[in-house]
């Protein structure tokens, strides 16, 4: 990352990310942090998961958090389908102002820590929102910029499998691009911003939008699209997680790369590479 | 901002208990009311977004006899302690009559049995509970557009308001009591029924006996039960805490279409 570890090459700095592009990012990730806690509140109001039209109490859950009485103590239980986990202190039950209590996840996790449906629900829409005037935006210009075109669509080249089992075993060594090879985003990142930008993140709105009894009478088709109303709410949770997956190897790649040239990129836009003066193949 | 913010955080800590003093920064800014007025703009751009991609008339989806929940849960109370609904209940509803009023032409009170005699909607609808859960059942009741033609609107009516006969939180002012409203474009639309009887039977009393409010694109709490009192109003300001419903007034958004 030190200039000084490569006396050969030449440190230059290459603009990276557009204003529009650097604002979009943050931007969503306060509305992104807000949506996942607003709506661990939302999903503690009732911590069970559905597959189909309906499901409530008496109906068959595959996913649920409980609260089950344990002789004089409540344990915390997590199911998943036919397994059944012991949480108790993160989920099904746990500490609130050191009591005990009958929760699907923790304090620590939910917006408001206490519970407030209203309150998450009040959140969680105004960010919505945000979320998706900040999408719509930062699509267009990616369209229009040819952002998606030129940064994120993936050469032929990068999609033979020898390349990307090279990169892939890069990753895992955390050996990153250096030099002229990282100016440009490498294959594995452009297919999961890709992943993310395009079904990821789509897919949070649309199962969303599946839950509102309102949007159903505008586009009753997103019901059998998800299979219904239960089960759009499972795969709203699913995909939640899957961006909370995506966010940790995120920042841990962001981490491991280089934070302060990832963070300046990302801020002021500018990203330095060391350019090797010598035998460096010239377009 | 960060005045406020302070100055918040003395109110709350010489207010509340010793467990509130570990508040974190989140729910102090949760619980600004400066904070809170904003989010409360997203409910009006919702309500405006649905109601121009909807359509007036557009219907809620109608499911099938096969998709009805084998148990639909009953929320909210499921039976009102009040003398006058314990009466009501033991004559099984004879004496019951339903009271329309407020800004219309003809005042009037109608039996349930004039109400069963009316012209009669069925439907098999989904009904979503703010909390998460749904549940499936088969309604059969009057549209309420038919009883409001019945007692003529005023003109400078705007919202139609439903009391009922729960008090379900215990209130020395009878702020408890449940209640709800809606505007004339949910009043109106075809599937806005009075429903007397589910899945083929007479409402039972978990579900709201002798007559419950249906109105299919919004959630659950909008779906007042054990109606007594219909009032069209001008404006929802003086009726209890002024927000027009129950749950409304403890925060949860007038608009239940999301």
């Amino acid at each position: 990352m030190d200039a000084s570890a490569q006396p050969a090459a030449t440190r230059t700095l290459i603009r990276r990310h557009s204003l529009t592009i650097r604002l979009s990012h943050w931007l969503n990730v306060l509305c992104m942090t807000v949506l996942l806690f607003s709506g661990l509140q939302i999903f503690n109001a009732h911590p069970s998961l559905y597959w189909g039209q309906y499901g409530a109490d008496e109906d068959l859950s595959f996913i649920a958090m409980q609260a089950v009485e344990d002789g004089d103590t409540v344990k915390g239980v997590t199911r998943i389908g036919s397994l059944s986990f012991d949480t108790t202190g993160v989920l099904g039950v746990s500490a609130v102002d050191g009591e005990q209590t009958a929760r699907g996840f923790p304090a620590w996790a939910t917006l408001p820590s206490y519970q407030d449906l209203a309150t998450g629900r009040r959140w969680h829409f105004f960010f919505a929102w945000l979320f998706v005037i900040n999408g719509l935006i930062y699509m267009a210009y990616g369209f229009v910029a040819r952002h998606f075109r030129r940064d994120l669509l993936p050469t032929k080249n990068e999609l033979t499998p020898s390349h990307l089992g090279h990169e892939i075993a890069d990753h895992a060594r955390l050996r990153f691009p250096k030099g002229e090879q990282a100016r440009h985003y490498n294959a594995l990142q452009k297919l999961t911003y890709l992943l993310v930008i395009f079904v990821l993140l789509p897919l949070m709105i649309a199962t969303g939008l599946t839950m509102s009894p309102g949007f159903n009478a505008f586009a009753p088709w997103l019901l059998d699209v998800f299979g219904g109303r239960q089960s759009a709410r499972t795969l709203h949770f699913i995909t939640a997680f899957s961006l909370v997956a995506f966010v940790i190897v995120h920042v841990a790649m962001v981490l491991a790369s280089g934070v302060f040239n990832n963070m300046r990129s990302m801020i002021t836009g500018r990203y330095a590479i060391h350019v090797q003066p010598q035998g460096e193949p010239k377009p | 901002m960060s005045r406020l913010i302070t100055r918040r955080r003395f109110l709350i800590g010489s207010t509340l208990t010793a467990s509130a003093l570990g508040l974190s920064g989140c729910d102090l800014l949760v619980e600004n009311p400066t904070m809170q007025q904003a989010l409360r703009m997203a409910e009006g751009l919702t309500m405006r977004t649905q109601r121009l991609l909807i359509g007036d008339k557009t219907l809620a989806r109608e499911f099938s006899v096969a998709d009805i929940s084998p148990t639909f849960r009953a929320n909210g109370t499921s039976m009102p302690d009040g003398a006058e609904y314990q009466t009501l209940l033991s004559q099984k509803f004879s004496q019951w009559n339903l009271e329309v009023g407020g800004l219309v032409e003809r005042p009037t009170k109608l039996s349930l049995a004039a109400i069963k005699a009316m012209p009669s909607r069925t439907q098999i609808t989904r009904h979503d509970c703010v909390e998460g859960w749904s549940a499936i059942g088969q309604w059969t009741g009057v549209p309420l557009a038919a009883v409001l033609d019945k007692v003529g609107l005023k003109p400078e009516a705007r919202y139609i308001v439903f009391h009922c006969a729960d008090e379900y939180e215990k209130s020395l002012d009878g702020s408890g009591w449940y209640y709800e409203s809606i505007d004339l474009v949910d009043a109106y639309h075809p599937q806005t029924i009075l429903a007397h009887s589910m899945n083929g039977h007479d409402l039972e009393v978990p579900h709201g006996a002798p007559l419950r409010l249906r109105v299919e694109r919004q959630l659950g709490y909008k779906q007042a039960k054990y109606l007594m009192r219909i009032e069209a109003v001008g404006d929802l300001a003086g009726l209890y805490g002024g927000n027009g419903g129950f749950w409304e007034d403890r925060g949860y958004e007038w608009y239940a279409g999301i």
